[in-house]
């Protein structure tokens, strides 16, 4: 064998190799997309995990199946609540018993129709310990729900019941005036029982996986893309504008805006930290930031020293943070300061803010430096103290400035420990290591008990380990609740006494910002951050650029 | 030769095993699970979830369960795909790194050897200084840089080519990720052709070519290409490996749904199976392609076929 004739055809090769190579070609599916036809590109920051409507987690996730599902109920484009499979629900007096009734007209992607036992099956497998499902708690105040999850019960015991196929009835052992917005959300979505049966485990793949929604699942091409076609026996296809939505898997920020520039993205799920300044300049018009349910903050271990039984002392090291200089200078991306735990703009619910909010900086400065005193230090003797956060740009830079603030203000010395994300998550939860850790929460339904709840003293997700009974019996009696004013008042009165205990800092509240080409019509900025596909439509205005 | 290549993959085996071992235990070593979240589930769905992916068993038990599947070609179903086997994400992504890295290493073959040459060949001479500034540019800076930079031109600026994957067909799509992995080994296969040449060129055999009368252009093709071409290509084996399972940043950048990206998130989500399949198929490529290269050597040189 001679190396020179290696040499000679490798050019030759190099042009041949993208056709003849085998196993390696396009998709097919993506050819086979009609041409011609408005086609929507959005960008997706991270894969979903899974589409089995029950199975899947993520925000991601539950983004695209908006697009191939429908619940019960939907969010028009500004986020309000409408009637989605379910045309029209009444709601009993105790409010204990919801009765939805379904279109009549509504149609799986094959043409069967969606029944309320359809809904029936989707609630149950939900709540299956089987399933695995990692939003069974959300559905905990359905009757039976609790103990089903805990394995105690049947799935059939569910407190969901079809009374005819167009009828469907929900018990709930406790007012949930959330619930409607809950049914909005994939983990309700209903399932084909047929499907299942046919499938398996697989049922949720593209080609196999039915649905509801306005469009259907074509193709999903892990770590890239996944393709949406629109679903012609969908009950409102006439509504629906585009054909194709092509949810583009991109997790690197900037990666995502050079695609976005070059006309392959219509919309960005997110825009890059870097450069913001020059960004907000050059696309004022396709710039959207808007509020959203999110709040990053800062924990106390409330279990070990020196936080623990230290109210007064968290309460300095949080009045010492100049949050407006953080979202200016850090952030920049136009967050809000957060002086409350619930995220401002929720429905049925007056913002509440912790006290010191009309101070300036500088009377916070002065309180937290003698809070500080009182507790025994000093700059003479300083607090010293671990703040652990996970690895990355944004979050060191915020650390690095809350960190210089405490030591200007106080005196306190902070150690700032990095840590990849999931080994952070481990030490929150094991409360062995951490002082102050960063972490964040966002809202899963448009209701302050979506903040709320997670600080009562059971619930997995209360990272500081915060315990407080007089809390617990006021979210108790918010739960009790029927009238949505006074319900309102216990949820209230419980963040006060959140805050007043500074079981965390809130740092700033999360906005979404998205970058959107003027041609895309009918998006509307809402607090959910939800943006069906259904709901928009391209304009005149041609994309600059490839498909 | 059959023998020798046999006894090389019997061989093969216990290396494999010690690695799947290995492997095994330092992905459950890492600190938190593939299903924590900062949304932290409550005690009996989490004991739903670990049930249902024996994550509940002891370790030696996982273990065993684990192995029993991987000998009868099972990895297991993917954590963070949860819908997919860790065999079907394989099988589906590494034909994709595959054709990017093969064209990437041709590439970088081509116009490294070339290059190697003509540097060789004019040592120390204007031209030889300009190629090894072009190798050592190569080498320095990192694909991070050289990839977005090539983006923001040709896709961003110029709008010839697609800035990712999904965002052409075809070879166009193909071109800037290539680029962007050929550009550092072109360096490195220039450099390492020519030293090794200068070398060659130097040895007495040459000497009597040319004292034979033959031609520099016959002589580097029929007399010192070949031994020349031996450091190359050990080079060659492991680069083709690295090449293969996927350059991470390209395929991140260019959102190629390639092997490289599998792993990285397989690894930020402790996807135990996941990860644990993409080092047993790594381990296994470079095990073959050693392999490979060491049956190359004996084709081209005569005196490593004899022992």
């Amino acid at each position: 064998m001679k190396p020179i004739r290696l040499l000679l055809p490798i050019l030759v090769l190099f042009a041949a190799a993208p056709i003849t190579l085998p196993g390696c070609g396009d998709r097919g599916s993506r050819e086979e997309s009609p041409s011609g036809v408005p086609v929507l590109n959005r960008g997706l920051s991270t894969e979903p995990e899974s589409l089995d409507p029950q199975k899947s987690r993520s925000v991601q996730a539950a983004d695209v199946l908006r697009d191939i599902g429908e619940g019960l109920v939907s969010y028009d484009a500004a986020g309000e609540l409408v009637p989605g499979t379910a045309e029209s629900w009444e709601i009993s007096n105790s409010g204990l018993t919801y009765t939805f009734r379904i279109r009549p007209d509504a149609r799986w992607s094959n043409g069967d129709p969606v029944t309320a036992d359809d809904f029936v099956y989707g609630l149950r497998r939900l709540v299956d310990p089987a399933t695995a499902a990692f939003y069974a708690a959300e559905l905990g105040n359905v009757v039976n729900a609790a103990d089903i999850i805990a394995g105690r019960r049947s799935p059939d015991e569910l407190g969901v019941a079809a009374s005819d196929d167009h009828t469907l009835v929900i018990s709930l052992v406790r007012p949930t005036p959330y619930l409607l917005s809950l049914l909005t959300h994939p983990s309700t979505f209903p399932v084909h029982r047929g499907s299942i049966r046919q499938h398996g485990d697989a049922f949720a793949r593209a080609g196999n996986l039915l649905s509801n929604g306005a469009y259907v699942l074509v193709d999903w091409e892990q770590g890239a893309v996944i393709e949406l076609h629109r679903n012609e026996h969908y009950w409102n296809d006439a509504e629906t504008s585009i054909d194709v939505v092509r949810h583009h898997v991109v997790t690197q920020e900037m990666a995502e805006f050079n695609r976005y520039r070059a006309g392959e993205l219509h919309i960005t799920s997110t825009v890059p930290p870097d450069n913001f300044e020059q960004i907000r300049a050059d696309f004022a018009e396709e710039l959207h930031i808007h509020p959203t349910l999110g709040v990053y903050y800062y924990g106390f271990n409330l279990t070990r020293p020196p936080f623990a039984d230290n109210p007064e002392l968290r309460q300095a090291l949080s009045m010492a943070i100049d949050r407006e200089v953080l979202v200016e200078a850090i952030t920049g991306r136009g967050e809000a300061p957060a002086y409350s735990w619930v995220t401002p703009g929720v429905d049925n619910y007056d913002p509440v803010r912790l006290p010191y909010t009309e101070l300036s900086q500088q009377e916070r400065n002065a309180i937290a430096q003698s809070l500080y005193r009182k507790a025994g230090y000093s700059r003479e003797s300083p607090l010293r103290f671990e703040l652990r956060y996970n690895t990355s740009d944004t979050q060191q830079r915020i650390a690095l400035a809350v960190q210089a603030m405490w030591r200007k203000v106080l005196g306190a010395e902070a150690q700032l420990v990095n840590v990849e994300f999931r080994v952070l998550l481990d030490q929150m939860r094991e409360r062995e290591v951490t002082q102050v850790f960063r972490s964040s929460w966002f809202g899963d339904y448009n209701d302050a008990n979506t903040f709320l709840a997670i600080m009562q003293s059971d619930s997995a997700a209360n990272m500081p380990g915060y315990s407080n009974p007089e809390y617990d019996e006021l979210m108790q009696s918010a739960g009790q609740q029927l009238d949505l004013d006074r319900r309102r008042l216990y949820l209230e009165e419980a963040e006060r006494v959140l805050l007043a205990d500074h079981v965390v800092i809130p740092l700033y509240f999360y906005v979404s910002k998205h970058l959107v080409k003027a041609e895309v019509k009918g998006w509307q900025d809402n607090i959910l951050n939800y943006h069906y596909s259904q709901r928009l439509s391209l304009g005149a205005a041609e994309p600059d650029g490839r498909p | 030769m059959l023998r020798y290549t046999l006894r090389r993959l019997l061989g093969a085996i216990p290396t494999l095993f010690l690695v799947v071992v290995l492997a095994f235990l330092l992905v459950h070593a890492a600190p938190g699970g593939p299903f924590d979240d900062e949304r932290a589930l409550p005690d009996e769905i989490e004991a739903n979830i670990a049930a249902a992916y024996h994550l509940d068993e002891p370790l030696p038990m996982q273990f065993v369960r684990y192995l029993k599947g991987v000998v009868q070609g099972d990895f297991g179903p993917s954590y963070s795909y949860r819908d997919y086997t860790v065999g079907e994400l394989i099988g589906r992504s590494f034909p994709i790194s595959l054709r990017l890295g093969i064209l990437a290493m041709l590439l970088a073959t081509a116009v490294g050897v070339s290059l190697g040459i003509v540097a060789a060949l004019r040592k120390n001479s204007p031209v030889d200084t300009l190629v090894m500034g072009f190798a050592m540019t190569g080498i320095s800076i990192p694909v991070f840089v050289i990839a977005p930079v090539l983006v923001l031109l040709f896709a961003v600026k110029l709008q010839w080519l697609p800035a990712s994957w999904t965002g052409g067909e075809g070879g166009s799509r193909l071109l800037l990720p290539v680029l962007s992995l050929a550009l550092p080994q072109v360096a490195y296969v220039a450099r390492l052709t020519r030293a090794s040449m200068i070398e060659v060129l130097a040895s007495d055999f040459i000497r009597t070519a040319r004292a034979q009368g033959l031609g520099t252009a016959a002589i580097v093709r029929y007399h010192a290409l070949k031994p020349a071409m031996l450091p190359v290509l050990s080079y060659m084996g492991p680069a083709v490996a690295a090449v293969l399972t996927g350059s991470v940043v390209v395929e991140e950048i260019f959102g190629i749904p390639g092997l490289g990206q599998l792993f990285v998130r397989g690894s930020l989500n402790r996807d135990y199976t996941l990860v644990l399949g993409i080092v047993i198929f790594y381990a296994a490529l470079i095990v073959m392609l050693n392999l490979a290269v060491d049956l190359l050597y004996a084709a081209i040189d005569p005196r490593i076929r004899r022992r």
